[in-house]
């Protein structure tokens, strides 16, 4: 049996380094790329959202080299990710690829149980299961912590481009790298080069937070790589929505009924009363909280036809107009053209800096009573004069 | 009470609207229904709404418009559940919110959560909060729930149906004899209908020619009949499906919809998926149309489905997959959303029906000259 999985962002050091330690067979598709986009889209029906192509995509390089088994996080809706694994398996088997899919899901103890038995040979491996998964929670934590520690730093390099060469080589040493252990060796060593990256002292970014649905939000190549590429324009991006996270708070606090940090959703409440599915409740919770810690601007991102999402989408004007944060939406699908794509986020940072230069113009007038004025009201700019 | 609650004719009016109408007026509040879709409302959705809502969503917007300056409060529901440990989908979930941010100058939304994913209870526990909201005591309000539901029992819930929006609804009174007619004879509970007899060889269309009065249940059939897939709110709504189940009489083409098939049937049908649908709609359509398809009823399916619907794309893209692997039954999906042209669809439609109806009359034919 050889296990494969899909790709999320960095996931799969997480996956794999528990896959080493058990002990298992296992094969890491390729990176996502054009060609898993495109193997996708040729065998999924075509109104389903974009994560399931590339999915699929994953699964048939896998196949191609070797791989028979794949292992699959499930849920139970309202969102349409939790019906995924049953329409892999539809989709691979009418399209000729022999492939088992296990769907890893809480919703029952037993079977998941089970499930595990089915892919963990031995015994003496699943005692030492649980101390293995601690590890792996560790990891996902740290992995997350290295993406955001690598946003910081892009912004303020004085050398271009360091950050990149950093990130990417772990990226690549991870694939090469086995078990948890030495992963976590990888973790550090990779956070100290990081911390050594030599940053411009006078560097003030803008601050942009991504908000949307979580595949296209972690995952670099269905978002065309748009946090690196803010970094490179020299903003700093964040992203409150993380693998870690999805991982303690879904499949760790949820099934143990932990109290779970629930800021986003008292963030949304104004707006958004309900619990609907994917992460509606984040995206406009966590626009609202980086509009408070004064962020410059969010970006969300979602794929076509996402139905949280668009519930969303439909909500953020109104917390635009109401906490004064520019909001720029970006929709994805396999049609989504690069170019036409960044000149949007770059017009929108463009409108950001020059929304920023405005603002401490401003504040300048207030004190100085000299210059260009307009009309205040609880220090915003109303109207110019 | 007196006051005046709007129901958009969108969405779940066509499936709660007896249920409603029945619990409002014991509750001495006067309902008044939107307009059936017209070009005006379809027009003022669209344009109110956001882009990437299905159609059915902007449509809602564009009733609520056309309630919002006559009625003291319209019902948008937050329907998250109505069966146990299903949902509905993700933007019923969020209507209201999206409603209150994206339309101006409404009259008060009652937009209580419906939640019975876990308990059945939960009805009772939003028709409370509803009753307080308009001024009703708590033993009022139940006593309406009572009443409504007692109206909406499972068994009558096709009846109500067809004669609520049927008649009064969608399909004017004119053509209401007519519809009457084709559902009364589709709409047939199965225990009312005759138990099968023939044999299984018989139990599919009759060839041309052969004469089918020994064959009294209507199982070895004259007419063509084809499952039409689809959420009700698309279905029935004449003006966003085209009329579909009209052009399909105007064809001699008899129809069955998922709310012609017993509970017990999809339940059946839905409970050999491996995993089970969390959606409510997801579940009735696939068990209906594999009962359909399994009882040999029909010749064809017509999955009507809007564009963007995330449901219909998984449920539909499945029911494909399984009718075609087991029963070789023709299928067809017509996408319809705003920028639909009826030319378009009836093509599509007609060339449909010419090929069950060639495929019946050739099946088992097989050419002399090779």
């Amino acid at each position: 049996m050889k296990v494969t999985f899909p790709h999320l962002g960095n996931t799969y050091i997480c996956v794999k380094s528990i896959l080493d330690d058990i002990g298992i067979d296992y094969i890491i598709p390729p990176f996502n790329n054009k060609r898993a986009l495109e193997l996708g889209t040729r065998y999924s029906p075509e109104m389903v959202c974009l994560p399931l192509k590339i999915n699929i995509g994953n699964y048939i390089q896998a196949y191609e080299m070797g791989a028979d088994t794949i292992i699959m996080a499930g849920g139970c809706g309202p969102c349409r990710f939790g019906y995924y694994s049953q329409l892999h398996r539809e989709i691979l088997k009418d399209a000729g690829f022999e492939m088992e899919v296990i769907t890893l899901e809480g919703t029952d103890i037993k079977d998941l149980v089970s499930k595990i038995r089915r892919v963990v040979p031995g015994g003496s491996e699943l005692m030492r299961l649980p101390s293995i998964l601690l590890r792996a929670v560790e990891i996902a934590k740290r992995a997350d912590g290295i993406e955001m520690l690598a946003f910081r730093t892009r912004a303020r390099e004085c050398e271009r481009g360091t950050t990149d060469r950093i990130y990417n080589g772990f990226r690549e040493k991870a694939l090469v790298t086995k078990g948890t252990r030495n992963i976590l060796k990888l973790l550090d060593e990779t956070e100290a080069r990081l911390k050594a990256v030599r940053l411009d002292p006078n560097a003030d970014p803008l601050r942009v937070g991504i908000v949307g649905e979580i595949y296209t939000g972690i995952e670099h190549f269905a978002s065309f790589d748009i946090q690196h590429r803010l970094g490179r324009l020299g903003v700093e991006a964040d992203r409150k929505v993380t693998v870690s996270n999805w991982i303690i708070e879904h499949m760790i606090k949820k099934p143990l009924r932990l109290p779970r940090d629930m800021a986003f959703a008292k963030a949304a409440k104004p707006w958004l009363g309900a619990m609907i599915g994917g992460h509606a409740r984040e995206t406009v919770g966590n626009t609202a909280i980086y509009a408070m810690s004064g962020y410059d601007g969010v970006i969300q991102i979602f794929p076509f036809s996402c139905m949280p999402e668009i519930v969303a989408e439909s909500l953020l004007p109104s917390v635009e107009r109401d906490l004064g944060i520019p909001v720029l939406t970006l929709i994805i699908d396999e049609m989504t053209g690069e170019a036409g794509y960044m000149t949007r986020v770059e017009a929108f940072i463009d409108m950001l800096e020059k929304r920023r230069e405005n603002r401490e113009k401003q504040r300048e007038n207030v004190t100085s009573k000299t210059g260009e004025s307009g009309t205040y009201k609880k220090g915003r700019l109303v109207s110019w004069n | 009470m007196g006051v005046k609650i709007g129901i958009p004719r969108s969405l779940f009016y066509y499936r709660f609207a007896p249920f409603w109408e029945m619990f409002f007026a014991a509750l001495g509040a006067e309902i008044v229904f939107s307009d059936p879709t017209n070009k005006r409302i379809l027009d003022d959705g669209v344009k109110s709404c956001v882009d990437e809502a299905c159609l059915p969503i902007k449509l809602f917007c564009g009733h609520v418009l056309n309630l919002k300056d006559r009625v003291d409060y319209i019902l948008v529901p937050r329907l998250t559940s109505i069966s146990k440990n299903e949902y509905i989908c993700p933007e019923f979930g969020g209507l209201p919110d999206m409603i209150r941010h994206t339309l101006k100058g409404l009259p008060k939304l009652i937009d209580t959560e419906v939640n019975m994913r876990k308990s059945a209870r939960g009805g009772l526990k939003a028709a409370v909060e509803i009753g307080a909201m308009l001024g009703a005591g708590r033993r009022r309000t139940t006593e309406a729930f009572r009443l409504a539901a007692q109206d909406f029992r499972k068994d009558s819930f096709y009846t109500e149906f067809k004669k609520t929006v049927m008649k009064n609804g969608n399909l004017d009174q004119a053509e209401a004899l007519k519809a009457e007619a084709i559902l009364s004879a589709v709409g047939q509970k199965s225990e009312n209908r005759p138990q099968m007899e023939c044999q299984k060889g018989e139990n599919r269309p009759r060839p041309k020619g052969q004469k089918s009065e020994n064959c009294p249940h209507g199982v070895c059939r004259k007419r063509l009949r084809v499952g039409v897939i689809g959420h009700p709110y698309t279905v029935y709504d004449r003006y966003i499906s085209m009329d579909l189940l009209r052009k399909l009489t105007d064809h001699g083409v008899e129809f069955r919809t998922i709310e012609s098939v017993d509970e017990a049937d999809i339940n059946r049908h839905a409970s050999r998926l491996a995993k089970p649908m969390f959606w409510n709609h997801g579940r009735m359509a696939y068990g209906a149309a594999l009962h359909m398809a399994e009882s040999g009823e029909v010749d064809g399916f017509i999955c009507l489905s809007s564009f963007g619907c995330g449901i219909d794309s998984f449920v539909n893209d499945l029911i494909e997959r399984h009718v075609r692997r087991r029963f070789g039954i023709p299928l067809i999906t017509m996408t319809i959303d705003e920028h639909s042209g009826e030319a378009g669809f009836n093509t599509r439609l007609e060339a449909f029906l010419d090929m069950l109806q060639w495929r019946r009359q050739n099946e088992g034919h097989i050419s002399a000259s090779g």
